[in-house]
């Protein structure tokens, strides 16, 4: 038990505890599991716009799924403060440390790569476009696809739809162009 | 068919979304959402899968973690969703349990377009937005200028969305 608490967890306890969302959050209110949607949601509730996209009622379509995504966030608190071990670091294979070296990585202590990801990273090249750049496609590319990893990954291909694992295959295209071209001119 | 796709939220095309009326959720219910969502964000911390070392390691292939945890999940959910249906189950609050198809569009242009960009924003930030709202959560205070570009990237589809193929 202890180890659970410290040590990171298997993919065989992780993995179907996610699957689980899915069940859940469709008992708990029929609500499809998908998190993607909260980037509309928070639109329509600052920006006022004008734009028909965003003209709808946010709280009673999004409300659930806005206090979901808040959960997400107090579970990351609650397991960085209880759950993990101070200087922790993500035990990746030798294989990708070096690879990532090669990038120009050299500081690979925490959950994200600080060099690239911290706050200090935005004054350099490769931070501002991996927070910058990065969000903006994660952004776009889930609205326009109708959908991310937790709605069509998870949902879409448990429910069987091909327009799902048409766009999944597009989040794997797109990330190992991002991996292997992009990235190695960028860095 | 025709009245449950006109419901979807999500729907595309390019005529104001039609938004699902749905009930208006208790404080418990509310609790429970808040719940739900704790224990997800504990599992990305501890599964390590909000890592962009991890996610790097996935389209490098060089670990088969990212992909274990995917289909297991996976499987949980393509299970428990045919269980459910067998069962004929209604949700606790007494809405009925249905999973809104994604429609097929001609040419399925939204899905492998938008699909590929969100992929390279993927593999970039390493986060996709669940792991975003957690790493916020767990003191990678930085990933909310990335939440931020996200909301912009959003803003910016909404009001680009006539203009886009679908």
């Amino acid at each position: 038990m202890m180890n659970l608490l410290r040590e990171p967890w298997p993919w065989y306890i992780a993995g179907p505890l996610i699957g689980l969302m899915v069940p859940l959050l469709l008992l708990i209110g029929g609500k499809p599991f998908g998190i993607s949607s909260n980037l509309r949601h928070l639109c329509a509730a600052t920006v006022p716009s004008g734009i028909p996209f965003f003209e709808y009622d946010w709280k009673r379509e999004g409300g659930w799924n806005l206090l979901f995504a808040l959960g997400i966030a107090i579970g990351g608190l609650v397991a960085v403060s209880v759950l993990l071990p101070d200087g922790y670091t993500v035990a990746i294979s030798s294989a990708t440390q070096q690879d990532l070296r090669a990038l120009g990585i050299h500081d690979l202590s925490g959950l994200v790569p600080q060099e690239i990801m911290g706050w200090q990273a935005l004054t350099s090249r490769r931070g501002w476009l991996t927070l910058g750049a990065g969000g903006l496609l994660v952004g776009f590319g889930s609205r326009w696809a109708g959908g991310c990893t937790s709605g069509h990954a998870i949902s879409g291909l448990a429910t069987f739809q091909v327009p799902s694992l048409i766009a999944v295959f597009g989040f794997f295209a797109g990330g190992l162009l991002m991996t292997h071209v992009v990235m190695p001119l960028m860095f | 068919m025709t009245s449950r796709n006109a419901l979807r939220a999500d729907a595309p095309g390019l005529v104001p979304p039609v938004i699902r009326q749905a009930a208006d959720i208790t404080a418990g219910g509310q609790l429970l959402y808040v719940s739900v969502g704790v224990l997800l964000g504990i599992v990305f911390v501890k599964s390590e899968v909000l890592s962009w070392y991890r996610i790097q390691e996935m389209f490098r292939f060089q670990s088969a973690h990212m992909y274990l945890v995917i289909a297991s999940a996976l499987a949980v959910a393509t299970l428990s969703v045919q269980v459910l249906r067998w069962r004929g189950l209604c949700a606790i609050d007494g809405e009925a349990i249905a999973i809104q198809p994604k429609e097929m569009t001609p040419r399925g242009a939204r899905y492998w377009l938008g699909g590929t960009l969100f992929g390279l924003g993927w593999g970039l930030l390493g986060a996709c937005p669940g792991p975003i709202f957690a790493l916020i959560g767990a003191g990678v205070t930085s990933m909310s200028v990335a939440l931020l570009s996200a909301l912009a990237g959003t803003w910016l589809y909404g009001a680009l969305q006539t203009r886009l193929p679908h």
